[in-house]
């Protein structure tokens, strides 16, 4: 340890947004110590929410996602190198390569991954099915979305949602299929599913609820032709892109003793877990690998993947890895938004824990919408399109009336 | 303090108001409305209302 108590090596394990605005707070806060990010991918710190909106679209700004990286971060980058071991008692954390990196100070913030739901030998990106995580996978994507091929989406989540309204603006032919009777309705619920279903069908696009895919077909050639759907129709599809939801990628903390499966454990202070609830010393996770404690959740840990997550506990965990017990609590109040057919869905809180569900404004001519979520009478979240400037009163009651 | 808000990059998603409610707010069509020299004592908020922008529109500088 050097003066003030800081930790000498601090290793970053994940090269996105999380990995990056910790690594950005801790030298903002009088980090002096030596600094490495390992990132699996080989690209420099990039933006994802673009990759399935204006990425695929190719309206300007389009080409340009890279995280503007400060100067003076003075880190060590391991770039094209995924961590594969975490021994957190001799406090090393290994890499592909079987470099391992020695720390005083670990956080974990590794993201997800996507769900393939694809079982071994069925097809991939070569015949015509993909996913989308990474800028790679939109890459490949964006080269197979040319106008007039028919594009199957599988799960009408908010990436499905955003992926097939893409492909609508793109002049693709697209099929949504959805296993559920209405889009989003675990997300945020059937009364923004039911208008969502509105703005799909408005644009196009041909949107199957209560199905989903039994089997793909192909060609001789190997290449997706269609899928047969468990309802029994069939769709004609030569690109399909499987939106099945993400799972935190923690498989690399297998065998570290870490509290990990649907993401790592932590306290309030991000600070992460062993099974018996003691915390992993020197180790802290944010972002899309982690599951923090949600004050409107009663303390619960949900697994949330949220943009503005990754940004405010990146930071929080920094400040944890620095002060330790005397950093601040972490109590954000979790949001997220989506854009589809050109709104946007913009929400604060924790919808999906409501038992009752208001709506406020529901104008479809206008495009608008104004949701609040409530679980026993009170309020854990809300909702709007195209009425963003309502949301911010009920971001304050919900970081205001804690349980 | 001194903010500057590029409007050309701005999409309104409202992370500043979340962030900085005494800084940054809306109009009823999700316009931004913003404070340009705000007093220093927000200036914590102003950075916070700054990184959470989805977009990289803020700017905070000294005055």
């Amino acid at each position: 340890m050097s003066a003030a108590g800081h930790p000498r090596d601090v290793v970053i394990v994940g090269a996105s947004l999380a990995g990056l605005r910790a690594a950005e707070t801790l030298r903002a806060e009088g980090f002096t110590g030596n600094l490495t990010l390992v990132g699996a991918e080989q690209h420099a710190p990039y933006d994802r929410p673009p990759l399935s909106k204006r990425f695929l679209t190719g309206q300007p700004p389009a080409a340009d996602t890279a995280l503007p990286v400060p100067d003076g971060l003075r880190a060590c980058w391991r770039l094209g190198q995924a961590a594969v071991r975490l021994d957190p008692y001799s406090r090393i954390v290994t890499l592909a390569d079987g470099t391992g990196l020695p720390y005083d100070g670990l956080l974990i913030a590794t993201g997800a991954a996507a769900r393939s739901g694809a079982a071994p030998g069925e097809p991939g990106p070569e015949q015509g099915v993909f996913t989308l995580r990474g800028r790679d996978d939109a890459t490949a994507l964006r080269a197979a979305l040319t106008p007039g091929r028919k594009l199957l989406v599988v799960g009408a989540g908010f990436l499905g949602g955003e992926v097939a309204a893409a492909g609508r603006a793109l002049g693709l032919d697209v099929t949504l299929v959805e296993a559920g009777s209405v889009p989003l309705v675990r997300a945020v619920g059937a009364e923004v599913g039911a208008f969502v279903r509105t703005l799909h069908r408005e644009a196009g696009i041909d949107l199957r609820t209560g199905t989903t895919v039994a089997a793909y077909r192909a060609g001789p050639d190997g290449r997706l032709t269609g899928a047969r759907l468990t309802d029994g129709r069939t769709v004609a599809a030569d690109v399909a892109v499987l939106a099945l939801g993400a799972v935190p990628a923690t498989g690399w903390l297998a065998g570290s003793g870490i509290e990990a499966a649907g993401g790592v454990r932590t306290d309030s202070r991000l600070r992460a877990l062993f099974p018996d609830g003691s915390a992993v010393p020197g180790v802290v996770a944010a972002g899309d690998a982690a599951r923090v404690p949600q004050p409107l959740a009663g303390g619960a840990a949900p697994a949330l993947g949220h943009w503005s997550g990754a940004v405010e506990q990146g930071a929080a965990a920094a400040r944890t890895l620095l002060r330790g017990e005397a950093a601040p609590v972490f109590a954000e109040v979790p949001s997220f938004w989506s854009d589809v057919h050109g709104v946007r869905l913009r929400s604060v809180g924790l919808p999906a824990l409501a038992d009752t569900v208001k709506v406020h404004e529901c104008d479809r001519e206008a495009r608008r919408l104004e949701v609040s979520y409530h679980l026993h009478g009170r309020l854990v979240g809300a909702l709007t399109i195209g009425r963003t400037s309502r949301l911010a009163a009920y971001r304050r009651t919900l970081a205001e009336c804690r349980p | 303090m001194q903010i500057t808000v590029d409007l050309d990059l701005c999409e309104s998603h409202g992370s500043c108001v979340f962030a900085a409610p005494e800084i940054f707010s809306f109009d009823d069509d999700d316009h931004l409305l913003y404070e340009a020299a705000p007093d220093d004592g927000l200036r914590a908020d102003a950075e916070k209302a700054a990184a959470s922008c989805p977009v990289r529109a803020i700017t905070v500088a000294a005055p």
